[in-house]
């Protein structure tokens, strides 16, 4: 009994959990806008690493983790057209695409990691992203402990959650994305750009992961290690899958994993195995997709390429 | 012949597009990518230890890679094998540290077939069965199996019932009856090469002399046809990733009753990812295996002599990894950039015709 | 003036001229029926008409204007609505969704209720009322149907082109369309009225025009064009329908079906507790309008799907619950309807697609190895006697005509002399000779004794073939009659359902 409420009394837990489920639930929003619009993005990870290490870069540059946070978003972006390009102009397998992504990534961000900033990593004055109190909010007990204070971008995803759901399901441009990815050929009939569309999809996908890479960097730890994302960007897709790929079931997933991820850090030092724990995310996936609790379908045009007929 | 040329043009544009690309970004950074690819050349094959360890690197690919491909005959895609390897390797350290008393010709055999059991448990029964009843993309479920896979190495080499006696987070040594012998005096090479080569074999037969191969192939290519004449696809998608979960288990069996001896608490080889692009570059044709992986482990083997003698991170290697398996994938830039120029040629041509 | 002008149009795809010399003037407020069998070229055309390809050759003109469109969306702007036969419908989203998509573009909100009541407002407008909110995938196919009429409109179509749009109806929702077309007309929009089939031209259209090999025909105003006629120009030559030359021989049961009830894949009942035999050296066709069970029926028959009751016997043998392999084994050949999907590994051989049926068996395999030789001289030995084309049994079969690929499956199936072969649609889209030549196949397999059920839509196919006609309606076996003692018009009605089965006397 006490065991429990030592683990799962304490506020930090919970705290925990947000900061973990962020970087995750960002990309899995990310992938989210990807896959609805029909592109398979197992990219996410290798987009994520390029986000952190540019963000750290132009942060260091400009003496300015904001402009770094633009910065990793827009490497993102640059690297998710890489996915874009050939998912939609040359119809090449999306899955192959995106695992070329994330080894070209992960060997990409080290190399430069040694040339740009030698053994020693990056600097220790690197500007990072701000941590913000809430006034009031933080004073609460228990509750303020765990959401009144916290890194500028664990806001900024709980925002984006929201916006994400409005935009998919409540403006045009959504309900194109969603048409898009169920059946190009019919969006096309009715003049909507398959390949635009995708394009905005991907892209949007890029910029989350390469926000989520950052958050990594400059919030989460402290500057850029080689292959820092640890295969977040598996998790996060995970995420997305098990939340039926919407955006508040992304987030609610990313929790779960977040939590998961939580707890294995605070059973540090306990006999339960942190190993053990930490598989979590992965069976549930697996049970999501088997069906065993609320079948969770992919958009019907998923990772299949678009031919516009000549 | 005509067709064998066509086939090999493929991956060879793109390697060709790696390496230069890869040089490219070399010279950006200020290297020199000539004495970087020859130092690479010369840590890979530059003396016969340097062979041995290159040759000893291509064996688990070249087991893991076989995998991927009879995988992707049938149409399915086995992103896992990392996990399956592992599965592997666990199993085959565990039959190796035990039973010490055995002879050598029960106790190899008895670790490998373990290994290649629970590989091909691993990668078939759950993902196999997810696919074949519910439909469940084996993308997404041989991938969460690999990391689930990956958690258990990792929990039983930490407390867990396989770590040995003490503080340090690793296995006990596989006994001297399990392990595999040496074949070249001071490198990493081992009779593992025979049972590589062999399995190249054996999966050649498999599928293109034998009617279950036939079988393997006609679903790959149309489920409903296959359905149609009788075969029972659910089976034959559980086989076929069983299979190559066999053959990703053999390899973890294989590397470590001939190489590692051991688990220690690092899980990442990486040849099931790697092996993947070798099945591709190699268009899943078992010959071309060998030759695709001897080619990946000679970047992997000789980037540590290129990083010591020209400075350059051997990471460089997964940058050019990267840029190969981009170029298999867009197939069809090749052709898109011939359209492109030949548009243009036409359009200059037709320019011409209109000023004279 | 006429609303639209087609004028010398031409579509070339490779080798093959797919369009070529096609002339079309559309008035409004009438309906114009452009009739001609699979593959005349139709399809070729109203894509070009709505944006999807662009002429090589010719000019679409269109209320005025000289129309070059170079995608779908110009072609609406225009005023150019079109229905596909595939459905363009977005089955996960709801009606009012589906409506609305791609009129608005950009980040603006989409208003839910204000696109539904508009659509609601609409559809009761013209006579096609539907519920916007629903999700079209829990639409039956004819209400799908007015998704897409109303979604034209929504456009502010000037022009409709229906393409094979009764295909997929029942009779009721057919004679609904017609009302909706008249109601279209007197609104002053005309239509363009696409359809292989005769009677239901001669009763929507006020004109005619008739293509073939791609190029326009014939025109003429509906009442002043006889059957005879329309179908001379369809074909190309005379028709005559053959009457059967000899006697049905009364053999032992081959197949029989027993109070039979299938579901399709969505839960749907199908075939609805039908009973039927099949005798030796006979062929009994079924006929019926498609999507009335047929499929499903196959389907349980060749054990590719389960059957939720009732029995099928092969010569007296229990195969109820019988695997395919094993009915392959016993006996049973089948021509599938969709070729290339079920019937074809493309990208393999000739010599491969021919084993396809019995890889495991002798002589294509011994103890589980392939007998390569065997198999090779099994392929050239049908390729001649079935003239496939070109003669290389290395060849792979997606390179080959889909008149050639229709003969690798009839050689394999064929070959084996089964005790009964299933053919659906047997000539889908093949062209006259290659017709003519799979008739002789067929007959010729039932002179040796074997039956054959013969499921098809084209009802001169069943008059030329059949010994015993049957007539599925909604699941129903709703008539069976001997060939010769029906008349077209009889078949017709009961396909319609208009006939119950105690009144054919089957």
């Amino acid at each position: 009994m006490n065991f429990f409420l030592q683990v799962f009394g304490n506020p930090e837990l919970y705290a925990s959990t947000l900061a973990m489920a962020t970087p995750l639930a960002l990309a899995a929003l990310g992938g989210t806008f990807s896959e609805r619009t029909g592109v398979v993005n197992i990219a996410m990870e290798g987009i994520m690493l390029v986000g952190a290490f540019f963000g750290v870069v132009i942060a260091v540059l400009t003496h300015s983790s904001l402009l770094g946070l633009l910065g990793g978003m827009v490497a993102g972006v640059i690297t998710s057209l890489a996915l874009a390009w050939p998912a939609i102009r040359l119809q090449s397998d999306q899955v192959i695409i995106g695992m070329a992504i994330n080894v070209f990534a992960g060997g990409l961000t080290a190399f430069l990691l040694n040339t740009v900033y030698g053994y020693n990593g990056t600097p220790t004055n690197t500007p990072f992203l701000p941590t913000i109190t809430i006034p009031g909010l933080a004073e609460i007990p228990f509750i303020g402990q765990i959401f009144g204070q916290q890194n500028l971008l664990v806001y900024v995803m709980l925002i984006l959650v929201v916006v994400s759901h409005y935009v998919l399901f409540h403006t045009n441009i959504g309900l194109q994305m969603r048409a898009v990815g169920e059946h190009p050929e019919a969006s096309a009939t009715v003049g909507v750009s398959v390949v635009n569309i995708r394009y905005l999809g991907v892209s949007i996908g890029g910029m989350l992961s390469g926000m989520a890479g950052v958050y990594l960097s400059l919030g989460l730890l402290n500057g850029f290690d080689v292959n820092m994302t640890n295969g977040r960007g598996y998790i996060a897709l995970a995420a997305m899958i098990f939340g039926k790929w919407t955006p508040f079931g992304s987030l609610a997933s990313s929790l779960l994993f977040g939590f998961a991820i939580a707890l294995s850090i605070s059973l540090q030092g306990y006999q339960v195995s942190a190993n053990l724990v930490g598989m979590l995310p992965y069976v549930l996936t697996i049970v999501a997709l088997t069906g065993i609790i609320g079948r969770s379908r992919a958009p019907l045009a998923d990772g299949i390429p678009y031919e516009p007929s000549k | 012949m005509k067709k064998l040329f066509k086939s090999l043009s493929l991956p060879l544009y793109a390697v060709i597009t790696g390496l230069v690309l890869g040089a490219i970004i070399m010279a950006i950074a200020k290297y020199n990518p000539w004495s970087a690819y020859g130092s690479l050349f010369a840590g890979a094959f530059g003396n016969p230890i340097a062979i041995g360890n290159t040759l000893a690197g291509a064996i688990p690919l070249m087991l893991t890679a076989l995998g991927i491909a009879v995988a992707f005959r049938t149409g399915l895609f086995n992103i896992g094998a990392e996990g399956q390897y592992w599965v592997g390797a666990m199993a085959a350290v565990f039959i190796g540290y035990n039973f010490a008393s055995m002879p050598w010709y029960f106790h190899i055999p008895l670790a490998l077939i373990a290994a290649m059991v629970a590989g091909g448990l691993w990668g078939g029964v759950i993902p196999g069965l997810a696919k074949a009843w519910v439909g469940a993309h084996e993308v997404i479920t041989t991938m969460m199996m690999s990391y689930i896979a990956i958690l258990l190495a990792h929990y039983m080499v930490e407390k867990g019932p396989m770590m040995q006696q003490g503080f340090v987070p690793q296995s006990p040594p596989i006994t001297a009856s399990a392990t595999l012998p040496t074949i070249l005096t001071n490198s990493n090479l081992s009779a593992g090469l025979y049972i590589a080569l062999a399995a190249v074999v054996v999966v050649q037969i498999l599928l293109f002399y034998t009617s279950f191969g036939y079988k393997l192939r006609a679903v790959g290519h149309n489920g409903f046809a296959a359905r149609y004449g009788g075969l029972p696809v659910a089976l034959y998608t559980v086989l076929s990733l069983g299979i190559s979960g066999v053959l990703a288990g053999l390899a973890g069996g294989v590397q470590f009753l001939g190489v590692d001896y051991q688990l220690t608490d690092t899980f990442q080889s990486g040849y099931g990812y790697t092996a993947i692009v070798v099945a591709l570059l190699a268009r899943n044709n078992p010959f071309g295996i060998v030759l695709a992986s001897i080619f990946f482990s000679a970047l992997s083997s000789g980037s540590q002599m290129m990083q010591i003698t020209s400075g350059v991170s051997a990471n460089m290697t997964d940058v050019i990894t990267g840029i190969i398996i981009f170029f298999v994938a867009a197939d069809r830039l090749y052709a898109y950039i011939l359209r492109t120029l030949r548009k243009k040629q036409v359009v200059a041509v037709a320019r011409k015709e209109v000023q004279s | 003036m006429a609303l639209l002008e087609i004028v010398g149009l031409r579509k070339v795809f490779g080798q093959v001229v797919a369009n070529d010399h096609v002339n079309l003037t559309i008035q409004s407020g009438e309906t114009h029926a452009i009739l001609g069998e699979n593959g005349a070229g139709k399809s070729t055309l109203i894509k070009m008409i709505s944006g999807l390809y662009k002429p090589d050759a010719g000019t679409i003109l269109f209320d005025g204007t000289l129309r070059n469109f170079s995608n779908p969306r110009e072609a609406i702007v225009a005023g150019i609505g079109v229905v596909h036969q595939h459905f363009m419908l977005i089955p996960a989203l709801t009606v009012a969704e589906n409506v609305v998509l791609g009129i608005h573009g950009g980040w603006g909100r989409y208003d839910r209720k204000r696109a539904e009541e508009q659509v609601r407002k609409l559809s009761e407008e013209v006579g096609l009322p539907l519920d916007p909110s629903r999700k079209v995938e829990d639409l039956p196919v004819g209400m799908q149907q007015r998704v897409e009429i109303v979604k034209a409109l929504y456009r502010q179509a000037k022009l409709l082109v229906l393409d094979e749009p009764t295909a997929v109806l029942t009779p009721q929702e057919t004679e609904d369309l017609f009302e909706v077309v008249h109601h279209l007309n007197q609104e002053g929009i005309p239509v363009i009225f696409i359809s292989h089939k005769l009677d239901e031209v001669r009763a929507v259209a006020h004109k005619i025009t008739v293509m073939r090999a791609g190029k326009t025909v014939f025109e003429s105003p509906v009442g002043s064009a006889s059957a005879e006629q329309l179908a001379y120009w369809m074909v190309g030559r005379d028709v005559v329908l053959q009457t059967r030359r000899d006697a049905v021989q009364s053999g032992a049961t081959v197949l029989s079906v027993n109070d039979l009830t299938v579901f399709d894949d969505r839960h749907t009942k199908k075939v609805d507790n039908m009973s039927f035999a099949v005798k030796e050296g006979e062929i009994f066709g079924l006929a019926g309008v498609d999507g009335n069970g047929q499929t499903e029926l196959v389907e349980a028959i060749t054990g590719l799907r389960k059957l939720a009751h009732g029995s099928v016997h092969l010569q007296g043998k229990d195969i109820s619950h019988s695997s395919v392999a094993k009915r392959i084994e016993q006996g049973i050949g089948y021509i599938p309807q969709d070729r290339q999907r079920d019937g074809l590994v493309l990208p393999f051989s000739i010599a491969d697609n021919l084993q396809l049926r019995e890889v495991s068996t002798a002589p294509f395999s011994k103890r589980g190895w392939l007998q390569k030789r065997a198999a090779k001289k099994h392929a050239q030995k049908l390729v001649e006697e079935f003239d496939i084309r070109p003669r290389d049994v290395d060849l792979p079969v997606g390179d080959l005509s889909g008149g050639n690929q229709q003969k690798v499956i009839l050689a394999r199936e064929m070959a084996r002399h089964p005790m009964l072969l299933v053919a659906v649609q047997p000539t889908r889209g093949l062209d006259v000779g290659a017709i003519e030549g799979i008739h002789k196949h067929l007959l010729a397999l039932r002179s040796e004794g074997r039956s054959i059920l013969l499921v098809s839509l084209e009802l001169d196919e069943i008059l030329t073939l059949s010994d015993r006609i049957g007539v599925m309606h909604a699941g129903h076996l709703v008539a069976v009659y001997n060939n010769g003692e029906v008349s077209r018009e009889e078949l017709g009605l009961a396909m319609t359902g208009e006939i119950t089965a105690k009144e054919a006397g089957a």
